[in-house]
């Protein structure tokens, strides 16, 4: 095979338009495996591995360390021995003009953005991506998150499916007024959503308390469930972290919530000083600190998780998988131990709570393959 | 989402507060514009048209147009707030807070004290400060640091239009008078500002850049030319920590204290007069709690003790420019040219 294939700067989420290459872990010439984390790359929000997209051998690398380039622009160029450097070099000027025309082009385009809709006098704030005519996807964050923590699953979902990562009641863009707080009333609001956008079955994607969401609807709604797939997901056992759950409540200062958000991942350099900015600001919104309070007290009254659907799971009509990371401070990943053999556990020894985003390529091929057997 | 104007931003807190709560009042010279008289109602939201379409919204009852007498409707913002409303006065240029000294100073900052914390003074005053806007020396100074002086006042100076919602939000809901400081040059600035409401806590700096060489605490538009430096110095393997004190009375003395220690070179950059400003009071903080930390001398980037000069091209040399801060930087790190 004497293709040439390009690795170029991802898109992590809709607000990144540029990033860094921190370093690089492999060198020209080496041979390269999709999958393999080849690079570390930093955005103003967030620092990750960056996963090769393509196997081969790394023929030519375009961008050093520590250099910021555009999203799009060309990193690598991956192509077999059969492929002489004069045709390297070439493809590379080629891709590069264009790639300046295309930039020039897109500056004033504007990517998708997050829209509103009206569900049982409630705001809910969605970001729908793809239009593929199969059975949509819907992604549901967990408690304090919103829809922006699926900025590495939603685009490559999109590619097969329509998505939608909605905001729950009291987070992100969505109504802080919470109404109903237990799982049981967010879940009446994401059927609420489902209904509005007219969409009759979903594939479900619930990450810790919207993992417990998904199996909620799985449980009792298996007609409008394609399959659920359940990130760290709430409801498979009693334990819950307090000391994060609290401490993301009570912390107001960067220097307080930077440590709480480092217990979300299993490598703390993740969490970047922007991200924690971000929290921050929608922990300032009017009625958050209320919305935050009365989740908690609905969802972990006592410090326990109030659900537990254990022993409904192997009577659930619908396909359902589990994928937890076991370094997870949250959410224990022993909640994964001892399921009905009909669910489909996978776990990672290198990752924590936030495993969308410390495994992104291959959570998203686990959803996607789960997703086609439909 | 959504880009907005610091303009914009300040207009937008004021409006939502407004429809949140009834006793808030705004008040101040031209603020609407014609308000009362035959003729155009609304002709001017204020002399840089922030509180365009208030009068239209809210109607004659909270949206006062006071006479040219500083001392008059300052008085009566700080009396109106004694008994129980919460008015916004906009005292158009800080320059001008002269004429009303007593008001501010002798009054509204002393009322908790003097009743033994009886009586509490919700007054926010709104206003513009800083050079090169081409107004010449009775219309550019700072200030800021006049009032951060007094006990018994809060001082805000937002320096990007996310900061200046939230911070005129907090100053709104404060039991306590607050000079709100708006830099001049900078209504026209754009960033991210949430349509929800929200409020930033007084005494909290933002860490606005992390970096391990050095640390530039700057204050109001000068955070925005630090931030600017920061990027371009890491360009050049120096990167810096960027500190935006937010609120200079109270102020948010840990944030400023760690970052100073981390990294052990300090530069503040103020853009008032030399003399009695923020720079020398963040500074002799630092040497009094931090100086065991220090490895070089702190550097201060401020205007020169003069008044800001009429002449362009000598208002632009008078403002602490970027230039001075990265040479300040790059002296305080030993890392030159």
């Amino acid at each position: 095979m004497s293709e040439i294939q390009t690795i170029v700067m991802p898109k992590w989420g809709l607000a990144m338009q540029e990033g860094m290459l921190a370093a690089w872990h492999v060198e020209e010439g080496a041979t390269v495996s999709k999958g393999q984390e080849i690079a570390d790359i930093e955005t103003s929000k967030i620092a990750n591995a960056f996963e090769s997209p393509v196997s081969g051998k790394l023929r030519r690398i375009l961008v050093t360390g520590g250099e910021t380039v555009p999203v799009g622009a060309l990193l690598g160029v991956v192509a077999d021995d059969s492929v002489s450097d004069a045709e390297i070099s070439s493809f590379v000027d080629d891709f590069q003009a264009k790639f300046a025309e295309q930039l020039a082009a897109s500056a004033s385009e504007k990517g998708p953005e997050p829209e509103t809709v009206e569900v049982a006098g409630q705001r809910i704030r969605y970001l729908q991506i793809g239009d593929g005519a199969g059975t949509p996807i819907v992604l549901i964050h967990g408690y304090g998150g919103d829809l922006n923590n699926f900025l590495f699953n939603q685009p490559a979902l999109a590619e097969k499916h329509t998505t939608y990562a909605i905001d729950l009641p009291g987070h992100g863009g969505s109504t802080k007024d919470v109404g109903e707080a237990d799982i049981a009333g967010q879940a009446k609001t994401v059927l609420g959503f489902l209904d509005a956008k007219g969409i009759q079955k979903a594939h479900l994607v619930g990450h810790s308390m919207g993992g417990g969401v998904s199996l909620y609807l799985a449980t009792h709604h298996p007609d409008r469930v394609a399959s659920a797939t359940l990130l760290a997901p709430a409801g498979l056992g009693p334990d819950i972290s307090m000391e994060y759950i609290n401490g993301f409540i009570e912390a107001s200062r960067r220097k307080k919530l930077e440590p709480i958000l480092q217990m979300l991942v299993a490598k703390p350099e993740m969490v970047t000083g922007d991200m924690v900015e971000d929290v921050l600001k929608f922990k300032r919104l009017d009625g958050v600190d209320a919305a935050l309070k009365k989740v908690r007290d609905a969802v972990f009254a006592g410090g326990k998780q109030a659900l537990s659907l254990r022993d409904q799971l192997g009577s659930v009509k619908v396909p359902v998988q589990v994928i937890w990371g076991t370094q997870d401070k949250i959410v224990p990943a022993k909640h994964s131990e001892g399921l009905p053999g009909s669910v489909k556990v996978t776990t990672f020894d290198d990752a924590g709570h936030l495993i969308h985003m410390e495994k992104a390529a291959e959570v998203n091929q686990a959803i996607l393959a789960f997703a086609a057997a439909d | 989402m959504a880009k907005k104007s610091y303009r914009q931003a300040i207009s937008e807190a004021l409006s939502q507060e407004m429809e949140r709560d009834p006793t808030i009042v705004i008040m101040g010279e031209d603020i609407a514009g014609g308000a009362g008289a035959e003729g155009e109602q609304d002709a001017w939201g204020g002399p840089l048209g922030v509180t365009k379409g208030l009068y239209t919204k809210f109607g004659p009852d909270r949206v006062l147009d006071t006479p040219i007498t500083e001392s008059g409707f300052i008085g009566a913002a700080v009396g109106a707030a004694a008994s129980g409303l919460r008015p916004v006065a906009e005292l158009m240029f800080v320059d001008f807070m002269g004429v009303c000294f007593d008001q501010i100073f002798n009054q509204a900052a002393k009322f908790k004290y003097m009743f033994g914390g009886k009586a509490k003074t919700p007054v926010v005053i709104r206003t513009m400060y800083g050079a090169g806007f081409r107004a010449a020396s009775q219309h550019s100074q700072c200030l800021y640091n006049v009032f951060t002086h007094i006990p018994g006042l809060k001082v805000a100076l937002p320096s990007n239009p996310y900061e200046a919602k939230g911070l005129l939000i907090q100053a709104i809901r404060d039991d306590d008078p607050v000079i709100f400081f708006e830099h001049k040059a900078m209504y026209d600035m754009e960033g991210e500002v949430p349509d929800e409401t929200y409020a930033i806590p007084f005494g909290q700096a933002n860490v606005t850049r992390e970096g391990d060489d050095a640390t530039i605490i700057a204050f109001g538009r000068m955070v925005n030319f630090a931030n600017t430096v920061a990027d371009k110095l890491s360009k050049d393997g120096i990167t810096c920590t960027v500190v935006d004190p937010r609120t200079t009375s109270p102020l948010d003395t840990e944030t400023i204290l760690e970052t100073a220690a981390e990294t052990g070179r300090v530069v503040v950059v103020d853009e008032a007069h030399p003399r009695c400003n923020m720079a020398t009071d963040v500074s002799a903080l630092i040497c009094q709690e931090a100086f065991d930390k220090l490895k070089a001398p702190i550097k201060m980037v401020t205007a020169p003790h003069a008044p800001v000069p009429f002449s362009a091209a000598l208002e632009d040399l008078y403002i602490p420019s970027m230039d001075k801060i990265e040479a300040a930087v790059r002296s305080v790190t030993g890392k030159s040219h």
